[in-house]
């Protein structure tokens, strides 16, 4: 893989497209493995604050590797990495895994309500974890992060049911006001849509769109029209490499690469 | 996602080696064995299903019969006493023949919750270690020496209480507690070695296995969904494991109730180091008596026939107290495990 080739382009995103922009992650040279399987190889990628960057790719590219290594999510599960991971420029191995979470939330796949809890408790789930027990602020809360999840409406009469008897759709946007109620920079979406329905899907993308004026979201997808819908950036992983990042719009109308291409225009994959 | 032409080609061809396959099968199948005989394609499975529904009809009824077998033998006694049976506390099988179960009931029951008391943190502790926290090396044999506790004799556990636990409680233990606790209405008495301590400790030992392996196996069924939404949100591992507890305490309630039932009717070992003197005492160091010892000490000794439906009864009370308590621990294991599927 030729490394300094991606650098190069994440140089002319930067330069050319948004000048401006201020890098919130900034990735050096990050590999992942599972035991001895390097799943993950040197990827190099810079993230840019409140942009939404898509990641795609097909199944066991490492998209979601590459994801849960920014939460350390992935030690969790035994995988180990190298290279470096800067947030704000703090290199995050040197950061507690607790606190590096408590700023870089994340949204799985299927929705994962907490069953024992009723929705209010949910969603304040994180807050009563770092100690936080102030009833009024917590109300207060809740209705902000439930309205920023665009859930508010539908839930507020029965904050005290339990958050899975709700429907899917509604569970994942519950899921993400918990993760927006810890106010984090960052928010990881790991195919956040793909177990829903069409609308329920289309309110989630409504929602990214929104929440990208206060957050950072890097959102994995295996939905090319999602990732082209939803993103700023979009970077095209395959075979654990970063093939392509560039700005949204010229990766799926002018990719460099041929991969990229054959990809998008679903020759494989 | 589009396809190239030349696959969906090849997806064809697969499509149609599968249909050729199944109708091979279907082929197959009207041929076998005992539909030749029978000639008719649905019979074979008819007799499958009977047989078996019968089969397991038949399980089911012999627990009926065993029912109704205790009552019709224990009718003597249950017009005799009705349901004083229950709250009298006089055995006296020799003399004034009024038997009264009361004293077994306390002693089954308290001696069982003894152990609980001691085997619940331990057995939980266990589950908790096997299934969050233990490296995967670990975790295989210690499950399997866990789980080997379960399979040992219940008169060994009786012959290592009669010669170890008894005389440590009697010189070491029971002393000690009597001078650092004089006023405790539970430290009362002679210390013998035998009686509810000795019990409840067996027993402990005992249902530690049951408690900890079923426990392990509702923690494993918690989602790792669960698990990895707790660590996202900044969980410790200690938060995470309490939000997997939470998760799971209807199940583990059940894993509780199961090792509830499994004291409730222990025999042999608690007969050997419980005293087996009907009588209701706070004191843990007094002798005492499970209605399983009784039936196991007595039956041999019952010469009158309204002693023998006696034990009989007692017998039934046994009987439908543990098949209730397995009934709401497995109705509690399972409402758990049907929620995550």
């Amino acid at each position: 893989m030729k490394i300094n080739e991606q650098i190069d382009i994440s140089a002319i995103v930067e330069e050319n497209i948004q000048p401006q922009m201020a890098s919130k992650i900034s990735v050096k040279d990050l590999s992942a493995f599972f035991g001895k399987t390097k799943v993950l190889k040197n990827i190099s990628i810079e993230l840019p604050e409140k942009k939404v960057v898509a990641i795609i790719g097909p199944s066991g590219c490492g998209k979601s590797t590459f994801l849960r290594s920014i939460n350390r999510m992935h030690e969790v599960v035994g995988g180990t990495i190298t290279g470096n991971i800067f947030l704000d420029g703090e290199d995050i191995m040197k950061l507690d895994p607790v606190y590096l979470r408590r700023k870089i939330g994340m949204v799985f796949q299927k929705p994962n309500p907490f069953p024992t809890m009723s929705i209010f408790n949910n969603v304040v789930a994180g807050l009563k974890l770092n100690g936080f027990r102030n009833r009024k602020a917590l109300k207060e809360i809740v209705e902000k992060s439930l309205k920023a999840a665009a859930l508010w409406d539908e839930v507020k009469d029965n904050l005290n049911d339990s958050g899975a008897n709700i429907s899917g759709g509604q569970q994942q946007r519950l899921c993400i006001a918990r993760t927006i109620a810890v106010n984090p920079d960052v928010i990881l979406m790991d195919e956040p849509a793909s177990a829903l329905d069409p609308i329920s899907t289309a309110k989630i993308e409504e929602l990214i769109f929104e929440l990208k004026k206060d957050f950072t979201i890097i959102i994995v997808t295996h939905n090319m029209q999602q990732a082209a819908r939803v993103s700023d950036y979009t970077a095209f992983f395959y075979m654990g490499e970063l093939v392509e990042y560039s700005d949204t719009k010229k990766m799926f109308t002018a990719p460099d690469k041929k991969q990229t291409e054959d990809y998008i225009t679903g020759r494989f994959g | 996602m589009l396809n190239s032409p030349g696959e969906s080609l090849k997806e064809r061809e697969s499509f149609e080696k599968i249909q050729s396959y199944f109708k091979k099968s279907k082929e197959k199948k009207t041929s076998g064995f005992l539909n030749k005989i029978l000639g008719n394609n649905n019979l074979g499975d008819i007799i499958f299903e009977r047989l078996t529904l019968l089969f397991a009809v038949l399980v089911f009824s012999l627990v009926i019969f065993m029912g109704w077998e205790m009552y019709s033998h224990s009718v003597l006694s249950i017009k005799q006493f009705g349901l004083n049976f229950l709250v009298n506390s006089t055995w006296d099988p020799a003399i004034t023949q009024v038997f009264g179960a009361l004293p077994m009931i306390f002693g089954t029951i308290v001696s069982s919750l003894i152990g609980l008391i001691i085997a619940v943190p331990l057995g939980l502790s266990v589950a908790v270690f096997l299934s969050e926290l233990a490296p995967a090396w670990l975790e295989k044999p210690l499950s399997f020496l866990t789980e080997l506790l379960a399979g040992i004799p219940s008169v060994i556990y009786g012959l290592w209480g009669i010669f170890v636990l008894v005389p440590w409680l009697r010189d070491v233990v029971e002393p000690f507690l009597q001078n650092e606790f004089p006023n405790s209405p539970f430290f009362q008495g002679a210390p013998y070695g035998y009686g509810m301590l000795a019990a409840g400790l067996i027993l402990s030992i005992m249902v530690l296995p049951i408690i900890s392996s079923i426990s392990r196996d509702i923690l494993k069924s918690v989602p790792d969904a669960q698990r990895e939404a707790a660590y996202a949100l900044g969980a410790t591992r200690w938060e995470v494991t309490k939000i997997v507890l939470s998760n799971a305490r209807s199940g583990l309630l059940g894993a509780i109730m199961l090792g509830f039932g499994r004291a409730i009717g222990e025999t042999m070992a608690v007969t050997m180091v419980i005293g087996n003197r009907a009588g209701i005492s706070a004191s843990l160091f007094d002798p005492s008596y499970t209605m399983a010892s009784v039936l196991a000490n007595e039956f041999t000794e019952a010469t009158t026939d309204l002693y023998l439906n006696a034990l009989i009864e007692l017998a039934l009370v046994l009987f439908i107290i543990t098949i209730l308590i397995n009934m709401l621990a497995h109705l509690l294991v399972w409402s758990t495990e049907r929620k995550w599927k």
